[in-house]
């Protein structure tokens, strides 16, 4: 059924060509941009989140009485094609904004030329310090939880732990080194008296996790911080609970409790590691409930991380629109410092002085239910709550 | 101690499904030359069969037979795609076969997508062996111990099959010297197809070994396939024996290395394959490739410099590109200007592919060089962009000169691999080395100065190079020098004694290549903004590959065409379509098997049909499009 | 002996494969202008031997020497600058090229122009290119591709390029190998008339007995990697221990499998 609906997208997507966006003049184009043909995992549920915000944005009204159109684009997870999509979005297309992004690189690189072509840009899931902070400009925001936040977040809980000698597994590109340094940074701030006993850096997508977990293992830690995702961490998940390295180990994990990562460990998932996630089936506030029960009501599915961030992405740009009354870049950066909205995790606010938005995350535990990895003992951080003081923030963020 | 025998072991179970994977490769290219991109693509078809039939067939026997049944649908896919798709082009240029499997695996990667769904996959673990055993206080898993038992059994059972049966002989025969198995009247095409078959089926095997250790997912290809090619060139192509001990080595400098090295894993096995290929050229257990008996494939149509009216149709082709601006947009524009960039990139590969017989597998290296170069010089020493421009293409130049040194000692599939290493150690130094190079983040803010800022400017300028470039490589084939180069790659021998360095010549044509290449990636540099890893990755080196073949590798200037086909079509495809890889899979094994000597190739081809057939002196039909260049 | 060293002189030549002696203390020279054909049997080590003189193969002991210089294991790109061409059993051309660009790559190098990136080839030293192609024969040809051309076409063409540097001497591995008797005459002619008139010093291999005795001024006889007998073709036909090799042997075409693993 799948295979089938795929296909005649695509058929239509090719056939119907330049006819697909039938958008008329006075419509709000948001041009979205994600690399859907190489993380399909991830991108999907972000894809039918923000097709889900775009049908209830229109059925409310539109923005301002104008219908909301989101032309979508691949980049295939290369910066360079991505900048191609944008400038074809904005020359060909005349796009209000730029949107979306997963990977770092491919944020900064939209980030960037936004800024040259002077072109607002929200960019949804990169977790990149730089786009707000040593790379900000003015013309970008971004929705999501920084790397820093969820450092801070987990190092709260981190702190608690008695273990003293850590180690640390950490993809080895720019998200995983900046991921350890901020975990680093900050935890030993905490906790002077930890020690941190090895490191290792499997590179990227190719994580060779028995010699890791071993050498791990050698060291003799009482605690880990992982940074794996995806592949990489369903292989260090399966070497080391064969091998027993999570056996009476604290273990603390980015990003492990999205349902994009958490679902594919199955049985296998570990007990007890804090991570940063999204509980969707123990969140109890009105304003998820209201998501979910429309979520699955279209998809007969249930919502991951990306499906809230594609939410949140087009519900966050209809604010802005909605506000600045106007799609010229310069009102729309106006109104989105310091606009307020409502989310499904609560109340959010896109930060005037880095443009970061307050999104917080969930921080929990692992366990197993069921035959499947769940969170639990979770509760929401607010995001306001784990950004350095404004102070440091101006120190780090370039003058515009 | 015991710490470092489990190491050991554990390097030892990983190189069991690398040497299954690999010496399927080896054996398929021992016996009909080809290049097997797909192999990567099989083994991850084999991973999710298996997984499919893993959680429908219970029990021992269930998960066991699925994963020989797995191996064994996949042998069956492999013996289709042999037959459909192989046999038409074993007689077309060397490595346009490797364009046709390159194709398979673009098309693969999207269909797994579309069949078995985006989502990665953990499969059931192997019955019998789901626990460690423990020794000396440390955990081995056992299905690790099942994998390093495999591994020489799966040797063993080659080694027979190979030794004991009238087809291992005639595969061995044809490893050897395949004119020869031809002459013996052995039926070549079922020994090929056969050959294939087997070789898919331990890449299968392998893949759906990795079951219960790995997560099933849509970009597994791509993880294995470049390792795999590292093992086969170590351990000596067509050489089963080398295979395994080639992918116990990479396994244990993996497994150790990290103890060492935990930062600069990658690279140390691509150092490594550097050095075994600069020491023997062969690699460990590889003979020497006998010198062909005849080019491969090259044209016996010979070269000629285009005459007055086909220049003037250039020129022509050149003047309504430059007017381009007169009626399109800025995104039509900023496409064209990239275009043009990958005509650069393109005809730089070219000069070396074509004209010095050299495939470089690793050009992209000297592409992103350039653009780095650029990166550093305007980044760092705050350049304006003219001297930016002329200096950038320096380090592509400079690179060129360190790494084309050792390359072009070499030939054929192992210079090849030796360009691929070079490139996979630049790109892993600047995607780690992120203090300077930033890493994957890359370097941003490299934006043209307001001369050439507006999208027009900057479109007569990258099309200006381009034009540029082509006709100075073009007047370089016709020049003292492009003749010594063709010499040098039509016959070594006879080149030497007629007094030609001949590596000294090819090292010269591999700079000159570098730096063009360079040249390209500076204007990139500049169009994007920004400067990535992806600048100087294997997709790209790829890319360029394909264009060439694409255009056509026995023509002067195909590239020019195979670029700007390749590149509208990519970017309008990816533009249009999630299935961008489907599509443009599709397309490119249409286009190896209806033009297996290219666009241009073709079109040359049937021009020159029509001149036979009509009054000299009429007009060519492919001149005025080859002239498009 | 006169005062001037030799064309080429080779003394005490040795080679041997894995405690097989392929060519044992062969010594033997050259004069300008002279044609000296070296024969023997299949695998008397003839082309090990041939190999050695131009720099394709080096010696474990010996000494080649080109007008009194040491030129032994000088690569074969070095021998030819010192005016040494030289021709292959199986022919080697550039296959892709045509006949006159054949030429011409070998006039560039003469020429030391090989490093020209900007130059014409197509017109560089047509002239000379066409006069080497009528020298043998190959006038009418120079715009064919060398990968069209029968056997015996290119073996004339590799005459021609062997004769691009004007060489002082030549070195013809097996001339006639493949071609038809006629043409075999024909060719042997042509290259006779061209040394002496050059005065250019010709070795050569060869199977044919009739264009040995024919053409060469003087035959050394090679068998088992070592010198038997030297002398006028006469004196050669005459020598009983040559007799012996060739009869004994039965027909000189009897091991070509040998060839393989000992030459």
């Amino acid at each position: 059924m799948r295979a089938r609906n795929y296909f005649v997208g695509a058929a239509f997507a090719l056939l119907a060509g330049g006819m697909a966006h039938s958008a008329l003049a006075q419509d709000i184009k948001i041009g979205e941009i994600n690399s859907y043909s190489l993380l399909p995992a991830f991108t999907e549920p972000y894809r039918k989140g923000w097709q889900l915000a775009v049908e209830e944005i229109n059925a409310a009204g539109g923005i301002n009485g104008k219908k909301l159109v989101v032309i979508s684009k691949d980049d295939g997870g290369k910066p360079a094609d991505a900048q191609t999509a944008a400038n074809e979005l904005v020359s060909s297309e005349g796009v209000a904004m730029l949107a979306g992004t997963f990977l770092s690189n491919i944020g900064l690189a939209v980030s960037d030329f936004a800024n040259q072509k002077k072109v607002f840009f929200l960019a949804a899931e990169p977790l990149t310090d730089a786009i707000t902070w040593s790379k900000g400009n003015k013309y970008t925001f971004r929705l999501r939880p920084s790397n820093y936040m969820q450092a801070a977040m987990l190092v709260e809980a981190a702190a608690k732990l008695p273990a003293k000698r850590w180690a640390t597994i950490a993809p080895n590109y720019e998200y995983g080194q900046s991921a350890v340094a901020v975990f680093k940074k900050l935890m030993s701030e905490k906790r002077p008296d930890i020690q941190w006993v090895d490191e290792q850096w499997p590179p990227q997508g190719k994580i060779d996790a028995g010699p890791v977990v071993q050498a791990v293992a050698a060291a003799n830690p009482e605690a880990i911080l992982n940074v794996t995702f995806g592949a990489d961490l369903v292989k260090l998940v399966r070497e080391g609970n064969t091998r027993g390295l999570f056996k009476g180990r604290e273990v603390v994990s980015f990003l492990t409790g999205e349902p994009e990562y958490l679902d594919p460990l199955k049985d296998e998932t570990p007990e007890g590691w804090i991570v940063t996630g999204y509980p969707w089936y123990s969140i109890k506030t009105p304003e998820h409930d209201a998501f979910l029960k429309a979520y699955q009501a279209k998809y007969n599915d249930y919502p991951r991380l990306g499906s809230i961030v594609g939410y949140q992405t087009i519900k966050s740009a209809a604010a802005i629109l909605a506000k600045a009354g106007s799609t010229d870049p310069e009102k729309l950066i106006a109104a989105a410092e310091g606009l307020s909205m409502p989310s499904p995790f609560g109340e959010i606010t896109f930060r005037k002085i880095d443009h970061q938005s307050t999104l917080g995350a969930y921080v929990g535990k692992t366990a197993l239910k069921d035959g499947k990895g769940v969170m639990v003992d979770s509760s929401y951080k607010k995001g306001a709550d784990y950004l350095p003081s404004d102070a440091e923030v101006a120190k780090l963020r370039p003058k515009d | 101690m015991a710490f470092y025998v489990v190491q050991f072991l554990t390097g030892l179970a990983s190189a069991a499904s690398l040497f299954l994977v690999a010496s399927g490769l080896s054996i398929i290219f021992g016996v009909t030359r080809i290049v097997n991109f797909a192999h990567g693509a099989f083994y991850m078809i084999g991973a999710y069969i298996a997984f499919t039939l893993t959680e429908r067939l219970s029990g021992a026997f269930g998960f066991w037979g699925s994963i020989v049944l797995a191996a064994l649908a996949v042998a069956m896919i492999g013996v289709i795609v042999e037959m459909v798709l192989l046999r038409r082009i074993y007689h077309a240029p060397e490595l346009f076969q490797l364009l046709a499997t390159f194709g398979l695996t673009l098309m693969v990667e999207d269909l797994v997508v579309l069949i078995w769904g985006p989502d990665d996959l953990v499969g059931r673990r192997a019955p019998g062996f789901r626990g460690a055993i423990d020794f000396f206080g440390q955990n081995i898993p056992s299905y690790d111990l099942f994998l390093i038992v495999l591994g020489p059994v799966v040797l063993g059972i080659l080694w027979l099959l190979f030794q004991r049966t009238r087809w291992g002989v005639l595969v061995r025969a044809a490893t050897q010297d395949r004119d020869m198995v031809a002459a013996l009247g052995v039926n070549q095409k079922w020994l090929f197809t056969s050959v294939f078959a087997v070789g898919v089926f331990l890449a299968a095997l392998g893949g759906a070994l990795q079951i219960p250790r790995d997560a099933v997912h849509h970009a597994m290809d791509l993880r294995i396939i470049v390792e795999v090619f590292v093992v086969v060139v170590i351990g000596g192509l067509g050489s089963i024996v080398g295979a395994f001990v080639a992918a116990v080595l990479v396994s244990e400098l993996n497994a150790f290395g990290i103890l060492i090295f935990p930062k600069i894993s990658i690279i140390l096995v691509f150092l490594v394959m550097a050095v075994v290929l600069i020491v023997r050229p062969w690699g460990l257990f590889g003979k020497p490739e006998a010198a062909a008996r005849k080019t491969p494939g090259l044209t016996v149509n010979p070269w000629r410099p285009l005459t007055s009216n086909e220049r003037l149709a250039a020129v022509a082709a050149l003047v309504v590109a430059a007017m381009l601006p007169l009626f399109a947009g800025n995104y039509l524009l900023t496409v064209g200007s990239e275009i043009a960039i990958f005509v650069i990139f393109a005809v730089s590969l070219h000069f070396l592919m074509s004209v010095g017989g050299l495939a470089s597998f690793g050009h992209a290296a000297y592409f992103g060089l350039g653009a780095y170069g650029i990166a550093f010089l305007a980044k760092m020493a705050g350049l304006p962009m003219i001297v930016c421009l002329l200096l950038g293409p320096l380090l592509g130049c400079m690179g060129a000169a360190v790494f084309g040194f050792f390359a072009v000692q070499l030939s054929g599939v192992y210079f090849a691999m030796l360009t691929l290493a070079f490139a996979q150690i630049v790109w892993s130094i600047a995607f780690q080395w992120v203090s300077v190079t930033g890493g994957d983040n890359g370097i941003l803010g490299l934006w043209p100065s307001s001369w050439a800022a507006s999208p027009s400017h900057f479109y007569w300028l990258a099309l200006g190079v381009a034009a540029l470039v082509t006709v100075a490589l073009r007047a370089m084939v016709f020049s003292p020098f492009g003749y010594a180069l063709r010499a040098t790659r039509d016959s070594l021998l006879r080149s030497e004694a007629v007094g030609i360095n001949a590596k000294r010549i090819q090292w010269t044509a591999f700079v000159i290549a570098g730096t063009t290449a360079g040249i390209g990636g500076a204007l990139f540099a500049y169009l994007k903004g920004s400067v990535f890893p992806d600048n100087l990755g294997i997709s790209l080196s790829v890319d360029a590959l394909v264009m060439v073949l694409l255009g056509g590798v026995e023509t002067v200037s195909g590239a020019v065409i195979g670029a700007i086909v390749y590149k509208a079509l990519n970017i309008w495809l990816v533009s249009q379509t999630d299935l961008s890889k489907l599509v443009l899979g599709g397309f490119i094994m249409l286009i190896v098997v209806v033009f297996p000597k290219g666009i241009v190739g073709m079109l040359e081809m049937l021009a020159q049909r029509r001149r036979k057939s009509s009054p000299p002196g009429s007009p060519l039909l492919a001149k005025p499009i080859e002239s498009a260049e | 002996m006169s005062a001037t060293p030799p064309l080429l002189a080779v003394e005490g030549l040795t080679k041997s494969y894995g405690g097989i002696h392929a060519v044992r203390g062969v010594s033997f020279s050259l004069r300008a202008g002279e044609i000296l054909a070296l024969i023997g049997p299949n695998g008397a080590g003839k082309s090990t031997c041939f190999d050695m003189l131009n720099g394709q193969n080096k010696p474990d002991s010996g000494h080649v020497r080109l007008l009194g210089e040491e030129i032994t294991g000088r690569k074969p790109r070095e021998v030819w600058r010192l005016g040494v061409g030289r021709t292959f059993q199986i022919t080697a051309t550039f296959a892709t090229m045509t006949v006159r660009e054949n030429v011409q790559v070998a006039l560039i190098s003469h020429e030391k122009q090989l490093y020209n990136l900007w130059g014409s080839a197509p017109k560089f030293d047509r002239g000379e290119a066409g006069r080497l192609l009528e020298l043998v024969g190959m006038g009418g040809y120079a715009d064919r591709p060398c990968g069209e051309l029968a056997y015996g076409d290119l073996k004339r063409l590799e005459l021609a390029v062997a004769l691009a540097n004007q060489p002082k001497l030549l070195l013809m591995d097996e001339p006639t190998a493949g071609m038809a008797p006629r043409e075999r005459v024909d060719l042997m002619r042509l290259t006779a008339s061209i040394a002496r008139e050059k005065s250019i010093g010709v070795l050569f291999t060869e199977h044919d007995m009739d264009v040995v005795f024919e053409h060469a001024d003087r035959i050394i006889v090679l068998n088992r990697g070592t010198l038997i007998a030297e002398g006028s073709p006469a004196e050669v036909r005459g020598n009983p221990q040559v007799q012996a090799v060739y009869l004994g042997e039965g027909l000189v075409y009897d091991a070509r499998h040998r060839e393989g693993t000992s030459a």
